[in-house]
């Protein structure tokens, strides 16, 4: 284990940060609200000569994506960053970056899609781009997002998954605030993230190569089924890369987090921020004896959809949390992953989906505890809750809001 | 492992296949002959070809030759017989007949 | 001496109150603490209310919400007291700290009937006199220094002095202005 060092800085600073220890090739990009501040302090440290990172400044997010595939199919260890709109107008680029099998790296600040407009964290702008076959880490703070921007070359790069990655952060909750961090050696960050050295590149001397052709049927099946192993395959080397990264930082790594689970009757299962909250929550609700617990996503895609149940099979009454409401008039994409995946493992526990947070609605520890105190009513048969209710919501109908 | 064109048939089991269908080789094009496809055929009338080359550009499937700078024959093992060359020429130095 | 600290700070954009709020995790991280410090985002812009925060504390913070109970204040601008609830949720047993030209008295009626501690400072003053440019939030870091006492001051100007110097290695004359703001800011406060 190596010496971290202690400091202090907000999350977009720990994501340049780690960008300037692994110095990679290309960083096209847009500056887009919350995430501007990465390419700009990435511009920076290339006109201060601390790296030397070609940044293609680009005309609009189609365009960063694209030069990004580009890039990466040239040969170049690639990254961009973006958020909301942003990401959406990356729609249709995002598949072919995946398709082509291109390890990108792209830093999400999350932040709402319109509308109403709005600047503010919610997770439907990567949760729109679930199925378009990138890889998708999620962090509670500047911490975590650091750690996973570090870990996500090795992850995405390997030779078993080939395949682009979103490290994920909320916008201005994590991105803006100013918290305490551990910083890991510069060279024990390139050491552990090594070179990039991919078998096939355009730009590789005495090998000609066709990337990213029109398939018929006959093959497109195949070539999807292709794809899609990837993302299987991705499940073992991200545990694999966590457990090295461990060894170099001591900080532990895993599909989840579980805090006070194992034990928990009444479990909240969220992704980012509000995670710490929930945990101040649960300090205070344990010292009353109550028996709740948090399951923590850190890892969205691949979907460890039956770690999660298995981790989940005790639990009497389960709050399954969305920054992201689904418009299927059914919840938000974690609730209906994640119930699929508890009916496949037969859980017993009684599940609501509750959306929280959307475009940034602040989440309190009492409102995390009202939720706790919902679930255990809901257990005794002595509440209930409308199909999907929301957390915090002014609503003249009891059974859509806690 | 470099993957080549020639690998590549409508048995292939998805484990056999390369990443995003990349194949590592050049100029596979060549070996699909689309000339198969033709229906009706460029006819090159020497006499009325002034040299202008316009119709090369225009060939889609880059099937009218050029050999020191002067117009030679079609490569029919590539040209699907679409018939823009025609169209594209101002002296009447092609014109289509039915049949390969 | 409290675990955590929690602090809320009004201002208008560009005044710097979230830069003064940045400033105090910064010190207060420096001397070992851990820290917190975040605004609160919307479309504002110069002249509009801003609110930013600080926790300190003794333990890691995990917490992810604003803070509704602070236990300190700090308006940089009181023209505020006008528009914005200042002492809203404002812990009885903290207190509130106001950049104003005007006295106790003329300011205590804007306050709601808060009934904790009102320290006041004319930040105008401290800076005219020691900088020549109204940055109120040199004095304002100071003075929540001292009215929270969540670091001695000795260990505060101490602190400063090195920040400073690192971050105006170039401009040694500004550095001296922004001591001397800070330390006539630990005595101007009432």
């Amino acid at each position: 284990m190596v010496q971290s060092k202690k400091e202090r800085m907000s999350g977009n600073e720990a994501v340049a940060h780690a960008i300037k220890q692994i110095n990679p090739d290309v960083m096209p990009a847009f500056p887009i609200t919350p995430s501007t501040e990465i390419p700009q302090f990435v511009s920076n440290m290339i006109a201060n000569g601390e790296i030397d990172t070609e940044f293609i400044p680009v005309e609009s997010e189609h365009s960063s994506m694209s030069a990004a595939i580009g890039a990466e199919a040239a040969g170049a260890r690639t990254l961009t960053a973006t958020s909301s709109c942003g990401l959406a107008f990356m729609w249709e680029v995002l598949y072919v970056a995946a398709s082509n099998r291109l390890p990108i790296m792209m830093e999400v600040v999350n932040r709402a899609l319109s509308g109403p407009i709005n600047i503010n964290a919610e997770h439907s702008d990567s949760m729109g781009a679930r199925d378009s076959g990138w890889l998708q880490i999620y962090a509670e703070n500047n911490q975590e997002v650091y750690d996973n921007t570090i870990q996500a070359y090795r992850i995405a790069e390997h030779a078993d998954v080939k395949l682009p990655i979103m490290i994920c952060q909320d916008g201005f909750i994590t991105s803006h605030a100013v918290e305490n961090i551990e910083l890991l050696p510069t060279n024990a960050v390139k050491d552990f993230v090594g070179t990039y050295e991919p078998e096939h590149y355009l730009l590789k001397e005495d090998e000609t190569m066709a990337i990213g052709p029109y398939a018929i049927s006959p093959y497109c099946m195949e070539a999807k089924r292709a794809q899609a192993q990837g993302m299987i395959n991705a499940k073992k080397v991200i545990l694999q890369v966590a457990e090295e990264f461990e060894k170099l930082s001591g900080r532990k790594y895993g599909f989840y987090e579980g805090y006070e689970l194992d034990d928990a009757d009444f479990v909240l299962v969220a992704i980012g921020s509000v995670c710490g909250t929930i945990k101040d929550a649960i300090d205070e609700l344990r010292s009353k004896g109550k028996k709740v617990g948090l399951l923590k996503v850190r890892v969205f895609r691949p979907f460890p959809g039956e770690e999660f149940a298995k981790a989940l099979k005790t639990a009497k009454a389960i709050a399954i949390m969305d920054r992201c409401e689904g418009y299927n008039a059914n919840g938000g994409p974690l609730g209906a992953e994640l119930t699929t995946a508890l009916y496949k493992e037969k859980a017993q526990a009684e599940v609501v989906n509750i959306i929280y947070g959307l475009s940034g609605r602040d989440v309190k520890t009492e409102d995390i505890c009202r939720v706790y105190e919902k679930l255990e009513k809901l257990s005794q048969g002595t509440d209930e809750f409308g199909p999907y209710p929301y957390l915090g919501l002014r609503s003249n109908e009891s059974a859509d809001r806690i | 492992m470099a993957f080549k064109a020639e690998n590549i048939n409508e048995t292939i089991a998805w484990q056999d296949l390369t990443e995003g269908l990349q194949i590592h080789q050049a100029a596979t094009s060549k070996g699909f002959e689309t000339g198969e496809w033709r229906t009706n055929t460029p006819v090159f009338l020497q006499e009325k070809c002034k040299q202008c080359l316009l119709c090369v550009p225009y060939c889609p499937d880059s099937c009218i030759l050029v050999r020191d700078g002067k117009r030679a024959e079609f490569d029919l093992k590539h040209c699907k017989g679409c018939g823009i060359c025609v169209a594209a020429c101002p002296f009447g130095a092609i014109v289509m007949k039915e049949g390969e | 001496m409290r675990v955590l600290t929690e602090i809320r700070w009004h201002g208008r954009g560009g005044q710097g109150a979230k830069t003064a709020a940045l400033l105090l995790a910064d010190v207060a991280f420096n001397l070992g603490k851990y820290v917190q410090g975040f605004p609160e985002y919307g479309p504002e812009r110069m002249g509009a209310p801003i609110t930013a925060y600080d926790r300190i504390s003794d333990k890691p913070i995990r917490v992810h919400s604003n803070i509704y109970e602070p236990d300190f204040v700090v308006v940089v601008d009181e023209t505020l007291l006008h528009t914005v609830d200042v002492t809203r949720g404002l812990k009885k047993e903290g207190a509130i700290l106001i950049n104003t030209q005007k006295t106790k008295e003329e300011i205590l009626p804007l306050l709601h009937g808060y009934e904790g501690e009102v320290r006041i400072i004319n930040a105008r003053k401290v800076c005219m006199e020691t900088l020549g440019k109204y940055f109120p939030n040199t004095p304002m870091l100071a003075a929540i220094v001292k009215v929270s006492g969540i670091m001695e001051e000795e260990v505060f100007l101490r602190e400063m002095e090195t920040s400073l110097k690192h971050k105006f290695a170039k401009k040694p004359e500004v550095l001296e202005g922004n001591m001397k703001a800070l330390k006539l800011a630990l005595q101007e406060v009432q």
